[in-house]
């Protein structure tokens, strides 16, 4: 039964009743309902609670600019959706909704108990109460959150799919109200490539609240011109028409984002698993029309919030485009005369208007017969001082204004059950300010409009201040023949049309940004934002405790910081700035509009980047021999690399464990192929090699290797890694597996920047080689079985060289280098072949017992030797010297650092340097990150001096103990003294600073 | 989202290119002569002017080549792009000046968001 609901009128569709529950009960309304017009058709107004103070919030709005209509959308945990505004959600069968910020139910609030305490909940509460200790701030930080808050957030993974899409334009239009409307038709005309977005489901705009029998336009009713102007846009190839899609954000370069709602208006049955449920799109468009309309202004005074109070428009839109009644007796209260017409349409649907309170001193004489004619009893020069009705509104109080900023008279007491109300309209400027855009205030309005553009945009129609439908229109038109000529399709001619409207009066409204209520100024409950609770006195108590500047009251009163960015709030709250500064509206000036323009998902936001798709991966030619054999993987740059094979009945640390001593007791394989490689080609690539290493590489013949450190300009170490010389002109160069692409970039930029006489040309083979890198007692007897007449007995071939050979055919160069300690091979081939090297390595290693093994036992192995991983053991604050490896520091020629490197800072005695930890007790393995300290007890000082930190930390079981690399202060001078590990909640740990070659000092590998 | 117009590529979004600080700085020859300030000013010491300035830009997800821009920071507007090796042009900022040295729009400054 839907009481509300008028017999006929309104844009839904009477022969799909839709049932839907609020709160557990069930409710029946029409396709084409909001959740808002639906309740109001059921006579339900009150929804929700205030954020604050939990007070009783109804619907103000009939779009996303309604302030505190919120409720959380769905049931399933993994799928509602908190803080929707009911003036938005579409109703389908079996659509649940629940309010929220309220316990146990909407109507008993337990947390309602903060309204009573109001007084002592003023601006600037969080502020003024946690000034003092940290532990106040802890202890009650959890409650207040928990008593003021909005929805539950969904819990677990998002089960929508979500897109992205990006698209050029010549125009964009956004808003497809009457303005929009004609300025696509116009662009669109021009064969210019046009995107249109409308934030609601239909075309119109505002037109859809209109009348239908009062305006025409083209003879038709404004519904039928509107659908023949989508059947145009629909018929041409040029055009694309995004209902439910909003204009959230306008960036740089005229890049705009959309948001579109797919499918969350569609009944669960009815969804297309194979669509999104939202699209971002991302356009750049070469012009810009901003036709987003206007948001017609509550009016702030004593008992303004009440369930029942709402925008005049808000009531017209529930009439027409839902034809729905918001109540049976209104007082409509207003400053101007566009809330007049409303009156009158309500009057005509059957609402009894039982006042018109109007602030101004003299309402014009024609609209005063109207109301006369009408029997509507007019208040003029008067203001409404109080309302009450705990759920809903049921009185209101009127009294006259004396004209001085404050009341007279006797009250006059109005029973009714809605009040209507209008402040004036507020062009939607949000997207024209992000575009850096200037807005000017225009007394007229009075209200802040789009000034002079920054980018390629224009706006039009209400968005540009204009109130009229005839002047909606024209600059509509207008402005799509500037936009299609500017973007290329000149001579465009705006589109004609006719229109008929009875005379409107002119919208003629005043600023009242405050009324009077005849009560102190601290006793008066006049809401100016009703999403989070800020009173005009909250806005003065700023004033007074000395904010002056817009953006400092905002902060401090959180006005028009809540979901609905302030929409309904932000000129009322400039004004009442205003007054209380006696300043003018310019002067106080306005916050900043940021994206979005209201709230939007992140699965929006995120698109199709989630799950396997969340980042590009990248995987080597044997990947799937190393998932069919127990890989763990993880994620090294882009790569999935192997951490370790698991066999069966083995974990994680038994495997490691088995694969680190296979390494060093018999053999064992590395898939190495995402080292980086870059070859290195022309007449200067050797001198060029020089200038980058900190080394020496002048005189590395061909067929040799060498390891290099890179070094920013700073001295710091920035890559290393093993490079071969080919040939006199010819290198091939290996970088850490995440650093591949900064070092390659970090080459470039030198050869394009500094050294442009230099002729050396780089390539990124990364990705055209495998590599198998066989190391272990019996990596020679592996090798000679997999490379043909290849002899790799190191009195053959020696460490640090390298030779071309075949491996079974496949073409191979095979370099003896060692990140193990152990004798070992790396044997390159095309990565088309690595997977059928891998298995003949596997197959030759056989009889040896071969393992592979994956980056974990390969850490473990280089740490065991001391070998440093860039990265982890170095985090740009360590130099050559740091690191104690002699010989790095080349004093021949200059390169890239090598200033630095007798730097005051980087000769100091105490830097912090690379030494090896052996804990007292060889079972305890030290945490990496873990503080080292001077002294064996933990000193009292907070923070603990420290010495410098744990890098690698592994249990070793070639050395049958744990062992540690750290970065301490003058470490080289504390080998063999004893530092201390600092843990929590133990005494810290105690161990010898050693040298970092384990192997070489604990010795005796089995 | 800027829109970067490469030299010898043309005009493309700010996702195909890396940013390389300031424009102008040679790595010094005689760094051996130098003192620690010196050099640190060198290594560590950047201008980072409210306005007009010259920038680098490296067209990475393109041609992968280095090269410079003339680039107003208060309006993120670029003024002129040039190759390695030419000097700079002669540009500069279109637009009013306010009291803070910005343009009235198309600037970040708070100040300025009405038009007074």
């Amino acid at each position: 039964m839907q009481r509300f609901r008028l017999h006929q009128g309104g844009l839904i569709d009477r022969s799909r009743p839709v049932h839907f529950t609020f709160d557990g009960r069930s409710y029946e309304g029409y396709t084409g309902d909001t959740l808002a017009s639906a309740l109001l058709a059921n006579g339900v107004h009150m929804i929700a609670r205030s954020f604050k103070y939990h007070r009783p919030r109804g619907i103000l709005g009939a779009g996303s600019e309604d302030p505190a209509g919120l409720v959380q959308v769905g049931a399933n945990a993994n799928e509602t959706d908190p803080n929707m505004r009911a003036t938005e959600v579409e109703i389908f069968d079996g659509l649940e909704t629940f309010s929220q910020n309220c316990w146990p139910s909407l109507s008993f609030d337990i947390g309602a108990v903060n309204d009573l305490v109001w007084r002592w909940l003023p601006a600037g509460f969080y502020y003024k109460t946690f000034m003092g200790p940290p532990a106040n701030w802890m202890f009650f930080e959890p409650l207040i959150r928990r008593a003021a808050g909005l929805g539950k957030a969904p819990e677990g993974k998002d089960p929508d799919r979500y897109e992205s899409q990006n698209r050029h334009c010549d125009v964009l239009v956004a808003g497809g109200g009457p303005s929009g409307l004609m300025a696509a038709l116009t662009a669109a005309r021009s064969g210019a490539r046009v995107i249109l977005s409308e934030e609601t489901p239909l075309l119109g705009g505002r037109l859809n609240a209109l009348d239908p029998s009062e305006t025409s336009i083209n003879g038709k009713t404004p519904r039928e011109w509107v659908a023949a102007c989508e059947a145009e846009l629909a018929k041409l190839p040029n055009v694309t028409v995004l209902t439910r899609t909003c204009a959230f954000g306008y960036y740089a370069d005229n890049f705009v984002a959309l948001a579109q709602i797919e499918q969350d208006h569609l009944a669960p049955a009815a969804r297309d698993a194979a669509r999104p449920r939202q699209r971002l799109w991302r356009i750049r468009a070469k012009e810009v029309v901003l036709a987003t309309g206007a948001t017609e202004r509550p009016l702030v005074f004593h008992g303004n919030d009440r369930p029942g109070i709402m925008l005049a428009s808000a009531a017209e839109t529930y009439l027409h485009r839902y034809g729905v009644k918001a109540g049976n007796r209104a007082v409509v209260f207003t400053n101007n005369n566009g809330a007049w017409g409303s009156a009158f349409a309500l009057a005509k649907a059957g609402v009894q208007i039982v006042a018109i309170v109007d602030a101004r001193p003299a309402p014009e004489e024609a609209l005063m017969r109207q109301a006369a004619s009408l029997g509507i009893p007019v208040h003029p020069h008067a203001t409404i001082v109080d309302t009450r009705g705990q759920f809903r509104v049921k009185t209101a109080v009127v009294r006259r204004l004396d004209g001085h900023r404050g009341v007279s008279g006797e009250a006059t007491v109005i029973n009714c059950d809605l009040i209507a109300v209008s402040g004036g309209w507020s062009p939607n400027a949000a997207l024209f300010s992000q575009s850096r855009g200037k807005l000017r205030f225009d007394a007229g309005l009075p209200g802040f409009r789009p000034g002079p553009s920054w980018q390629a945009e224009r706006s039009a129609g209400a968005a540009n201040g204009a109130m009229k439908l005839a002047d909606c229109l024209a600059e509509g038109a207008a402005a799509g023949a500037d936009a299609a000529t500017k973007s290329g399709f000149a001579g465009t001619n705006p589109a004609a049309y006719t229109l008929q409207q009875p005379d409107a009066p002119s919208y003629n409204g005043i600023a009242t940004w405050q009324l009077p209520s005849g009560r102190s100024a601290s006793s008066t409950r006049a809401f100016v934002d009703l999403q989070n609770d800020v009173q005009a006195k909250d806005l003065k108590l700023a004033v007074q405790e000395g904010y002056a500047s817009v953006e400092h009251a905002k902060r401090y009163t959180t006005t028009g910081m809540g979901t609905d960015q302030g929409k309904t709030v932000g000129i009322n709250a400039f004004g009442i700035l205003a007054d209380e500064l006696g300043k003018s509206m310019q002067e106080v000036g306005v916050t900043t509009y940021r994206q979005p323009f209201k709230p939007i998902t992140f699965g929006a936001l995120a698109g199709q980047h989630g799950g396997a798709l969340y980042a590009p991966r990248r995987t080597t030619p044997m990947h799937d021999w190393h998932e069919s054999h127990g890989a763990v993987f993880e994620p090294v740059g882009e790569w999935l690399r192997a951490q370790v094979y698991t066999r069966p009945g083995e974990t994680f640390a038994s495997a490691l464990q088995r694969e680190a001593r296979t390494a060093r007791t018999s053999v064992g394989v590395l898939d190495a192929s995402t080292l980086g490689k870059i070859d290195i080609r022309g007449k200067d690539a050797r001198e060029f090699l020089n200038r980058v290493y900190s080394n020496a590489w002048l005189k590395l013949a061909p067929g040799r290797c060498r390891y290099g450190l890179m070094l920013k300009e700073d001295g710091m170490v920035f890559d290393d890694g093993v490079t071969a010389c080919l040939a006199e002109d010819h290198f091939h160069m290996t970088t850490t597996t995440g650093g591949a692409a900064r070092v390659l970039n970090w080459l470039e930029e030198y050869l394009q920047t500094e050294w442009t006489d230099l002729e050396v040309y780089l390539t990124s083979v990364t990705e055209q080689w495998a590599v198998a890198a066989i190391g272990g007692p019996k990596a020679a007897e592996v090798v000679a079985a997999v490379a043909d007449k290849f002899n790799p007995n190191p009195g053959n071939f020696p460490f640090m060289s390298f030779r071309e050979a075949t491996a079974g055919g496949i073409p191979a160069r095979i370099f003896r280098i060692s990140f193990t300690g152990e004798l070992s091979y790396e044997i390159n081939v095309p990565a088309s072949y690595g997977l059928a090297l891998w298995e003949r390595v596997m197959a030759a290693g056989d009889k040896y017992k071969i393992t592979a093994y994956g980056t974990e036992a390969m850490h473990l192995l280089r740490a065991e030797k001391g070998f440093i991983i860039v990265g982890q053991d170095t985090d740009g604050t360590v130099a050559p010297d740091d690191l104690r490896m002699p010989g790095m520091a080349k004093t021949s020629a200059d390169f890239i650092g090598r200033r630095s490197l007798t730097r005051a800072d980087t000769v100091r005695k105490d830097r912090k340097q690379l030494v090896g930890l052996l804990t007292e007790d060889p079972s305890v393995v030290l945490m990496e990150g873990a503080h080292i300290i001077a002294t064996a007890v933990e000193p009292v000082e907070r923070p603990a001096p420290a010495l410098g930190h744990v890098t690698s930390s592994y249990k070793s079981p070639n050395l049958n103990r744990s062992i540690a690399l750290a970065l301490v202060k003058g470490g080289g001078e504390l080998i063999g003294k004893t530092v201390y590990v600092s843990r929590k909640g133990a005494d810290p740990i105690h161990a010898t600073v050693v040298e970092t070659d384990f192997m070489k000092q604990v010795g005796s590998h089995s | 989202m800027l829109l970067i117009t490469c030299p010898h590529c043309g005009t493309r979004d700010q996702s195909e290119f890396t940013y390389g600080g300031e424009a102008h700085i040679s790595r010094p020859a005689n760094s051996e002569t130098m003192t620690d300030a010196q050099w640190a000013e060198f290594v560590f010491m950047r201008n980072n002017p409210k306005g007009v300035w010259a920038e680098r830009w490296m067209h990475a997800s393109g041609c992968r080549k280095w090269f410079n821009a003339v680039r107003d920071t208060s309006t993120d507007r670029f003024l002129a792009v040039y190759k390695i090796g030419e000097p700079r042009p002669n540009v500069t900022a279109a637009g009013l000046a306010t009291p803070s040295g910005e343009p009235v729009i198309g600037s970040g400054n708070d100040a300025a968001k009405v038009m007074r």
